[in-house]
């Protein structure tokens, strides 16, 4: 074994690349399934049609996702294609408005505006839109806000008209509450737990 | 000068011009924070921050593949294979790229389907270019894989260097073939997501900048192939050893399982060890040379790339990738600090010093050394730990404040925001951002006019 010579080194990179990758293949095939929608850690669509809670488990001793009682949405039980497609639109309308370029989704994107991971869960919906837009139920006060964010400005920094359509607000609402029952480890942690008055 | 050198030489330009532009789109994104209601409704944070990011990756794999058509016909001693269709893709580059940019500042966005995807905006952080101009970049680079392997074959001649380049161009093209799908299910798009960025930007990158500086050092300081090559075995070795599963980092919170906590922090805990060897390499050049070179912005640049390389992506890196830290820190400006550090010395740096090894080659010049590149280089590095301080200050706040104590709601995001020491570090990032674009500003009159302004600079011209 000489520790000069370069085909050592190279002998070295090549074999601990293969093993690298091969140990990442195995990992991934196991990530995607317990991450895929009816997986171990990702709800299925249909959950938007209940209630979703985020609560503290002393057994895994970091907060989890808790999936309740029936609870439609915009007074309607989805099916899982009807939930499927709502999905899908409500991700090509986050994609296509670039929200992740001011917003975070799990924790990943920009940094300007708040992190969305549970934002369906997120108290300021009850205590200051609902109120603000006269909206009977969270998700119509988050549809008005989305169709017309320049109405009810809370802060200096606001959110701008993307004119978002009604059924395309629908869409991300619905994909928002999907999103809130995704188990993500205990991120974020504390959620709505603490509150600091302004 | 060989008909690739030339060709290098426009990247150069395009890639110098665009690092301008990401220059002017941070300084305005970096506005916003301080004044919301700036260009509100007309061109709001989300397309500025498109800019900045879009830009700041073209114009580094600009840089990356000047710098191999730069290099490339001296390693082999021959015209590069195909060099026409190389050069008619720089002008689809620019062209694509100008486009590009008209409709992020025009369009900006559209409808919620497919034809939004394809025409417009892709909206994935990094590779929001629409999907006609993503194939345009796959086009281009197996293009320049072609060039690249072409001239290998036809040269009948293969080198360590070349090998390890070669390797690299076949995940850095297959991976970003994943800039095309948009996938229902978010998990499973941010898994894929980080595939493409952090394996191009922890991995192949990596490889490829190790392949560009061994070049540099070989021409810049004499260096011999064979300690070259060796340590690039080792920095491949060790890059590709700890960053593959390193991609473990970004899966601890995106509904994969919960083993990638242990398995992400382990190997990204692992991962400064190859930055380490470049400083540990980088101060026995140095000192072998007694920091004496005739071409000393690039060496300096150089050894900015080994540290800043070591320090931004390797420390700032560490100091929160334990998920432990992670849980907190993840999603605040302490990551736009790690950022910004770590492309600036990982990747930046490393362009520049090429910038000038070419500037010197192409106008034979003797020595380059003169009092504008001091400057620039001066500000530009002040300016940038300046923006790293003061972004890492706000993210510690934020981390604080938002994370910890708020539980990341709404309000808790509005109270850290809100905060003085937040608002402070804002403030600070854009009076560094100044500072920074005043450097840039320096360092492309230095490179514009390096050995044109003789006898001052003492530049001495070569006989050709």
């Amino acid at each position: 074994m000489d520790l000069q010579d370069p085909a050592f080194w190279r002998a070295g990179a090549i074999s601990t690349t293969l093993v690298m990758l091969v140990v990442l293949i195995f990992l991934t095939i196991d990530s995607l399934a317990v991450s895929r929608a009816g997986g171990s850690h990702v709800p299925d669509y249909t959950v938007i049609n209940h209630q979703i809670g985020y609560r503290y488990d002393w057994s895994r001793r970091e907060d989890v996702p808790v999936i309740g009682g029936d609870q439609p949405l915009f007074g309607k039980t989805w099916t899982e294609p009807e939930a499927r497609a709502l999905m899908q639109e409500g991700k090509l309308v986050i994609q296509s408005r670039a929200c992740m370029d001011c917003h975070t989704f799990f924790g990943n994107g920009a940094y300007y505006a708040p992190d969305l991971t549970k934002a369906w869960l997120d108290p300021a919906w009850q205590q200051i839109w609902m109120p603000m837009t006269g909206a009977k139920t969270q998700e119509d006060a988050m549809v008005d806000f989305l169709m017309h964010p320049e109405r009810y400005p809370t802060w200096n920094r606001e959110m701008p008209n993307l004119h978002i359509s009604e059924p395309e607000a629908r869409a991300v609402v619905a994909y928002l509450k999907w999103m809130s029952a995704i188990d993500t480890n205990g991120f974020p942690a504390n959620f709505g737990k603490l509150s600091i008055q302004h | 000068m060989y008909r690739s050198q030339k060709l290098a030489l426009r990247y150069f330009t395009a890639s110098a011009t665009l690092f301008g532009v990401m220059v002017i789109a941070g300084l305005l994104s970096a506005t916003y924070y301080v004044f919301p209601h700036f260009l509100f409704g007309i061109f709001n944070f989300n397309m500025s921050k498109i800019l900045h990011i879009d830009t700041l990756i073209i114009w580094l794999l600009m840089g990356f593949f000047g710098s191999v058509y730069w290099f490339l016909p001296k390693e082999l001693n021959r015209e590069l294979e195909g060099i026409r269709l190389g050069e008619i893709m720089f002008w689809v580059f620019c062209a694509a790229v100008a486009v590009v940019a008209a409709i992020f500042i025009f369009v900006q966005y559209g409808p919620g389907d497919e034809t939004s995807l394809w025409l417009i905006n892709q909206g994935r952080k990094y590779v929001e270019a629409p999907r006609w101009a993503a194939i345009g970049i796959v086009l281009i680079v197996l293009t320049f894989a072609y060039n690249v392997i072409g001239t290998a074959i036809k040269a009948r001649r293969m080198t360590g260097i070349l090998w390890v380049l070669i390797l690299d161009l076949i995940p850095l093209t297959l991976l970003y073939l994943d800039a095309f799908p948009a996938q229902t299910n978010i998990s499973h798009d941010l898994y894929w997501w980080w595939w493409l960025v952090h394996m191009w930007v922890e991995a192949t990158w990596e490889v490829l900048i190790g392949c560009i500086m061994a070049w540099a050092l070989m021409e810049l300081l004499g260096t011999s192939r064979r300690i070259v090559e060796t340590w690039l075995y080792i920095e491949v070795m060790l890059v590709l050893g700890t960053g593959i599963l390193g991609l473990g980092h970004h899966y601890f919170w995106i509904g994969t399982p919960r083993y990638w906590l242990s398995i992400g922090g382990f190997f990204s805990a692992l991962e400064p060890l190859p930055l380490l060897g470049m400083v540990v390499h980088a101060i026995y050049d140095a000192g072998t040379h007694h920091m004496q070179t005739t071409n000393k912005p690039a060496f300096y640049w150089l050894l900015a790339e080994a540290f800043g390389n070591f320090i931004g992506a390797g420390v700032w890196g560490f100091m929160m990738t334990l998920p432990q830290i992670n849980l907190y820190s993840h999603g605040t400006q302490w990551t736009v600090s790690h950022g910004h550090f770590a492309f600036w010395g990982a990747y930046a740096c490393g362009v520049i010093a090429v910038f000038y090894l070419a500037a010197q080659r192409s106008r034979g010049l003797n020595m380059v050394d003169n009092r504008s590149w001091k400057w620039g280089f001066g500000l530009l590095n002040f300016g940038m730990v300046g923006m790293v301080g003061a972004l890492l200050i706000a993210g510690i706040a934020q981390a604080f404040f938002e994370r910890a104590e708020g539980g990341s709601t709404l309000q808790a995001f509005v109270v850290a925001q809100s905060n003085p020491w937040f608002e402070m570090g804002m403030y600070s990032r854009l009076a560094f951002g100044f500072i920074f674009a005043a450097g840039y500003t320096v360092l492309m009159y230095d490179l514009l006019t390096v050995g044109k302004r003789a006898p001052a600079v003492a530049a001495q011209s070569v006989a050709a």
